[in-house]
């Protein structure tokens, strides 16, 4: 069904581990992500989601080379990304769009130089007049009036700021870009408009996204596809309306059915899978599948062996024992 | 009489920069047994509402008007000794991150008993005792090496269940709870919603839950506050609000959420960025944003006005249809409404 040609990128068992010391001379290997496959089609939008410390963001950089993979292929146009080279390459067509609005801008560079700081980096422009215009071609896909070019963070609002750090992830041109959780510090007054943007960006230039959030509605207003992450897992991937309407996985049922909907008449119908207990440190993480230790469906096999990630149909993606 | 009642009020705290009217005019009353919701983006002056009727708010924000009555009892200048009565034992508050509350060198169990024991007249095994079965109430698994532990020992869900627990310790009749669930991960707020259901069936707690999450909202609260700017700017039942929304803040509101239908609709965001506080226009707060804004709105505040039993709103559109189905007369002024 999928020729080779429509796949933009291929994670091929992914694995990311943080030494962690765990005292004198002691060091216990944290799996933060563990053995994790996906493609992504030319155009799609993915959608990441599960909870905190599940390791989202840690995907997104480990894919993105930002964090060196502990092991795992990535394939990136057909190429594999092994050597300095191919990484300076796939730099100019793979970037990020970071959480923190606030946090991710140097404060002490006016618009202008953070927005251009990667086309200095890649040697983007023949000269300065190219550059400056480059930066307001930039500015004005992501709205933001050229006149502010000479300005500095601090004067922005949230909303701006996320802006400013777009407008910077296009710089080089890129293909593909992954969004870490890029609405989540905003009002959500704010977070349509730049969803909306994200959208209309998407359109224009053809771009690819990994989008990474923990608010799932706004996960499924703009992913094609959504996959589910426990515990540095992946426990399930498929198209995101049929995930919302047919959930598979124990934890992708329980997790939707804990989405608080804005309706109140949805609210009273709605039966909540309330799940017991805490997400495990993933330092101590079960063995066998991840979720057994709150599955309410778990037997003695779940224990024993992970359930493989594979396809019950049309390109449905469950990891688990009992379905 | 409603249980709670607050009138006109007005808190502004004195900066350097000039009066920031945090809360400017806010009426509202919760009965018994209720749940009330606070929606609104940050800084529309919900914690600064909450903090005024708990009478614990800190330099240099004070309250300049109006009045909160307990059970008829009037709170704002009431006293150190009276407001000691009041608070824990009458309203209890929980804030978003339980670590600001908790202090993270003694334990769970010193913290719970001092508190018990600060309130009643328990001595401290019975204060332990207490403070077991008010864990188990807020479905605390294994309560007893719960009391054993530090704060940072357990995770960020449990902290919140352990507020929940300290702060109903003496049976308060209103809970405040400051966004508690906004710092936490989905599964775990479903379980710190249904606590907070079973506390309020159970016990007939009112609740006050201060959110900027409509689903939260949606999924808690009988009746429901809009804030912007510190105005309320639509007051109604969770249905009024949801399925009837007259001001056109709170319809924005609505149409930038997405909903979990298949059919997606695009998201129709406000325009615009939130007021200044310092510089707030002049007529309604929220015309600057507004796509439907008449010339009145730039001139004069729109005063807020009752539509059916349980729904009010403060927006001229709403003031202007009903004048068009000729349930209001406008005055001279008004008139030009239309233009
Ligand atoms: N640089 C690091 N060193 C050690 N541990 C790390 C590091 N980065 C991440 N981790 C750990 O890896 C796990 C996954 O982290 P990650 O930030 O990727 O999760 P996340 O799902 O994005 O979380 P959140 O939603 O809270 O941002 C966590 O347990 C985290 O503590
Ligand atoms: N200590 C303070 N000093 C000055 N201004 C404050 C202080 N606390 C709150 N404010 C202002 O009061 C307004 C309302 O704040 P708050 O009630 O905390 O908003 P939220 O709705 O997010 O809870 C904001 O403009 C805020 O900046
Ligand atoms: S494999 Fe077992 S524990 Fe894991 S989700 Fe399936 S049933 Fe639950
Ligand atoms: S009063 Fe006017 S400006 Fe304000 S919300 Fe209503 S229509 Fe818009
Ligand atoms: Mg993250
Ligand atoms: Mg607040």
């Amino acid at each position: 069904m999928n020729n080779n040609n429509d796949i933009l990128l291929e994670v091929k068992n992914l694995k990311k581990y943080f030494p962690i010391s765990t005292g004198a001379f002691q060091t216990k290997q944290l799996k933060a992500v563990d053995d994790v496959s996906f493609t992504i089609r030319r155009g799609e939008t993915l959608g990441l989601v599960g909870e905190s410390g599940c390791g989202k963001t840690t995907v997104g950089r480990t894919i993105l080379n930002l964090y060196t993979p502990t092991d795992g292929e990535i394939i990136f146009d057909g190429k594999q990304i092994k050597t300095k080279k191919d990484l300076q390459e796939y730099r100019t067509h793979a970037t990020m769009v970071f959480q923190d609005p606030y946090s991710s801008l140097d404060p002490r560079m006016t618009v202008a130089d953070i927005i251009g700081e990667p086309l200095d980096v890649h040697k983007l422009y023949k000269n300065k007049e190219e550059r400056a215009a480059r930066i307001r071609e930039l500015m004005g896909y992501v709205g933001l009036n050229s006149e502010h070019a000479s300005r500095y963070p601090h004067e922005f609002s949230g909303g701006q700021r996320q802006r400013i750090g777009i407008a910077r992830a296009l710089a080089v041109n890129p293909s593909f870009i992954v969004c870490d959780e890029p609405v989540s510090a905003l009002d959500v007054s704010i977070q349509a408009q730049v969803i909306n943007m994200f959208k209309d960006l998407q359109k224009q230039l053809g771009l690819t996204y990994l989008f990474i959030a923990h608010d799932l509605l706004v996960v499924k207003h703009i992913s094609d596809r959504i996959a589910v992450m426990y515990l540095g897992k992946l426990v399930e991937l498929a198209d995101a309306n049929e995930i919302y309407r047919n959930p598979m996985h124990p934890y992708s049922q329980s997790l939707l059915s804990a989405v608080p909907i804005p309706d109140p008449d949805t609210a009273r119908k709605n039966q909540r899978i309330v799940l017991e207990g805490d997400i495990p440190s993933p330092l101590n993480a079960p063995s066998g599948c991840p979720f057994r230790t709150r599955c309410p469906r778990a037997t003695e096999q779940c224990a024993q062996s992970m359930p493989p990630l594979t396809d019950r149909g049309d390109g449905h993606f469950v990891a688990c024992h009992l379905v | 009489m409603a249980l709670l009642e607050v009138n006109n009020l007005r808190t502004s705290f004195f900066t350097q920069a000039g009066e920031v009217r945090a809360v400017n005019d806010v009426s509202f009353s919760l009965d018994r047994g209720k749940v009330l919701g606070i929606v609104g983006e940050s800084g529309s002056g919900k914690s600064v509402t909450a903090y005024s009727i708990m009478q614990i708010l800190t330099h240099p924000g004070r309250i300049v008007g109006g009045s909160v009555k307990f059970d008829g009892q009037e709170l704002v200048g009431a006293s150190k000794e009276e407001m000691r009565k009041i608070r824990g034992k009458k309203i209890s508050i929980i804030f978003q991150d339980p670590m600001t509350s908790l202090n993270p060198v003694y334990t769970i169990g010193n913290q719970m008993r001092e508190a018990i024991m600060l309130h009643t007249k328990r001595n401290k095994k019975q204060a332990t005792e207490r403070a077991l079965e008010l864990l188990r109430m807020v479905n605390v698994n294994e309560p007893e090496k719960r009391l054993k532990q530090y704060p940072h020992e357990l995770s960020g869900g449990m902290r919140q269940r352990v507020m929940i627990a300290m702060a109903i310790a003496c049976e308060p009749d209103i809970l405040i709870a400051d966004e508690p669930t906004t710092a936490l991960d989905v599964t775990i707020q479903a379980q710190i919603l249904e606590v907070m259901q079973n506390l309020q069936k159970e016990l007939g707690l009112a609740i006050i839950m201060i959110t900027h999450d409509l689903g939260v909202i949606a999924q808690l609260c009988d009746e429901v506050i809009v804030m912007y700017a510190g105005k309320i700017c639509e007051r109604g039942t969770a249905d009024d609000i949801f399925y009837q929304p007259l001001h056109e803040y709170t319809k924005g509101l609505l149409a930038s959420i997405p909903g979990a239908d298949d059919d997606d609709k695009p998201l129709v965001p406000i325009a615009g960025t939130p007021v200044d506080l310092l510089n707030l226009p002049q007529g309604c707060f929220f015309a600057p944003r507004c796509k439907n804004a008449m010339k009145i709105c730039l001139r004069k505040y729109p005063q807020m006005c009752q539509f059916t039993e349980t729904h009010h709103s403060s927006c001229w559109m709403n003031i202007k249809e009903a004048a068009d189905e000729g349930l209001v007369t406008l005055t001279e002024g008004e008139e030009s409404a239309n233009e």
